[in-house]
């Protein structure tokens, strides 16, 4: 049996007293891409920061290639986070650097590359989200769209093994969703990296998925294979989609984004 | 059992509560520092990052400074001068404005100063970026937020501090001067002798010796409160407001106990072997 490249074992976590994940186990294969799915406020961001280490679990365990990270040293991941990207919920770029040096920012940290090859790097990882040219933008310069985009620019930069992403189609129109959600299959494809989506967008879920697993009162409660579970219609899913509003599909709630972005996931 | 639980927490309790909060704070602030240290001797502090900190202390405060100066050493001079008059000891202005200024004056307000402006554009800049998940991005790209964002903002305030006291305390003496002169007919060489005359080296350094505390700790508030910041955009507001609270409170009240040790210092006689050995 292969070793997964991020293992998440019983694990807990609470904020100020209040029990947030309630043993999460979740162990991801190499190549696929894994979307969690939950209602707002159910844990998920929280559960994929624990896979980079931006958060400590107060009990279980999390492992990555199979190596117990669990109480890993910041310098520790510092040196591991190379081989990871991860895609903000809002983004997260560095209002006072322009797109250049934000997308450059991980390269010019782990690389002693020349400048030239440097400009080259950010100005393929551009491409690849289809926004040529625009290195000398400014963040505050973008659209909601390009602004996610330039994010995905900056977590590929370094052609990392694993990308997570957090909430990547909040706040965005259909469109633009759509195209995110194109832009990380074939970024899938192209990098070969296993990625993890967290969202609760169904329509994203189910367009770029291997594996689903489902997040509710701290827990994974249903786990398995996107089309099986589609076809299948398990009723954990359908009570998430009859109960909870924000998983419905895009189309159906007009008030969806402003929803989205009050949740931290 | 379910009873007991529902009544309110004693006023013991609360004192208890609000006490372990204080020194949670207290020791994150002084873990903070300790990384902080370590992060700066462990790797080069980013150079650009550090430059244009200090640029932001130094060459943007300065106006600020120039008018709290000058006004200081005017006013100062205007009311010694009136005082003064009534022992018929008027023309000795200059001491009395000189050692104030290098002493007191000059490093307190300065540091108030780069406390009210630096320090609150640290704990908004830090905090905006802490609550747009900024410092996290940091993080996950595999660097740390320590060296990146806090190394280079209390290095600017240490070195820039020190260097805006000393601009300040000239620009008071200065200011002084012009008072002595225009109202109390004290000529300019007279009053330049009185201060030159009284206020010594080891004056200047008690003085100036303080500003790099302070300038150390206006800049560790500011990141510290910014990188503690949560709730959005009023938890950047209370940031902001909380960094000028601690460091005008923590530059008045370090002032009298820095202010005291230097007093027990023998630092006039360390000059004079150090200008012996000079010579």
């Amino acid at each position: 049996m292969t070793v997964p490249v991020i293992a998440l074992e019983k694990v807990e976590k609470a904020f100020h007293g209040v029990p947030v994940l309630r043993g999460v186990d979740l162990a991801l294969k190499h190549g696929e891409t894994c979307t969690i799915l939950g209602g707002s406020g159910s844990g998920k961001s929280v559960c994929l920061k624990h896979m980079i280490g931006l958060l400590r679990p107060d009990a279980g365990r999390v492992r990555v290639d199979g190596d117990d990270v669990t109480m890993l040293s910041e310098e520790g991941w510092v040196a591991l986070r190379r081989n990871f990207g991860f895609v903000f919920q809002g983004a997260a770029l560095f209002d006072s650097l322009s797109v250049l040096e934000n997308v450059a920012y991980p390269i010019r940290e782990h690389m002693d590359w020349p400048e030239e090859r440097v400009r080259a790097q950010v100005a393929s990882s551009l491409e690849s989200v289809g926004l040529e040219g625009i290195e000398k933008l400014m963040p505050a310069e973008l659209s909601g769209g390009m602004r996610k985009r330039v994010g995905v620019a900056r977590a590929i930069a370094l052609s990392p093994r694993v990308i997570l992403y957090d909430e990547p189609t909040t706040g965005l129109d259909p469109a633009n969703s759509r195209r995110i959600g194109g832009l990380i299959q074939k970024l899938q494809h192209e990098l070969d990296a296993t990625s993890v989506v967290v969202t609760h967008d169904m329509d994203l879920c189910f367009e770029i998925s291997d594996r689903v697993a489902l997040l509710r009162d701290g827990a994974i409660v249903l786990e398995g294979e996107a089309s099986a579970l589609r076809d299948r219609k398990a009723p954990e899913l359908q009570r998430f989609l009859e109960g909870s509003e924000p998983l419905l599909p895009a189309w159906s709630d007009p008030d969806r984004n402003t929803q989205e972005n009050e949740s931290d996931g | 059992m379910a009873e007991a639980d529902d009544v309110p927490p004693g006023i013991l309790t609360r004192i208890g509560d609000r006490l372990l909060r204080s020194f949670g704070r207290v020791g994150d602030f002084v873990l903070l520092s300790l990384e902080t240290v370590r992060a700066g001797f462990r790797r080069r502090p980013p150079g650009l990052e550090t430059l244009r900190q200090l640029e932001e202390v130094a060459i943007r405060s300065a106006p600020l400074v120039i008018v709290t100066a000058t006004f200081t050493g005017m006013v100062l001079a205007l009311q010694t001068a009136f005082a003064l008059s009534r022992f018929g000891a008027k023309p000795y202005v200059g001491s009395i404005v000189g050692l104030a200024l290098v002493r007191e004056l000059g490093p307190v307000l300065a540091a108030l100063m780069v406390g009210g402006r630096v320090g609150a554009g640290y704990a908004s800049e830090i905090g905006s970026m802490k609550v747009t998940e900024q410092v996290d991005a940091i993080r996950a790209m595999g660097a740390d937020p320590i060296h990146k964002l806090v190394v280079p903002r209390v290095i600017a305030t240490t070195i820039g501090l020190p260097g805006l006291t000393v601009f300040a305390i000239l620009l008071g003496i200065v200011g002084g001067g012009i008072i002595a002169d225009v109202q109390y007919d004290i000529s300019n060489q007279f009053y330049a002798q009185t201060v030159t005359n009284t206020v010594r080296i080891d004056d200047f350094l008690s003085g100036v010796l303080k500003t790099f505390v302070f300038g150390w700790g206006i800049g560790m508030v500011g990141c510290w409160v910014g990188l503690r910041a949560d709730g959005g955009t009023a938890g950047v507001g209370r940031a902001t407001t909380e960094a000028v609270v601690i460091s005008s409170i923590g530059v008045l009240v370090s002032d009298f106990f820095l202010t005291k040790a230097l007093m027990l210092l023998p630092t006039e006689a360390w000059i004079q072997q150090l200008l012996g050995w000079l010579s």
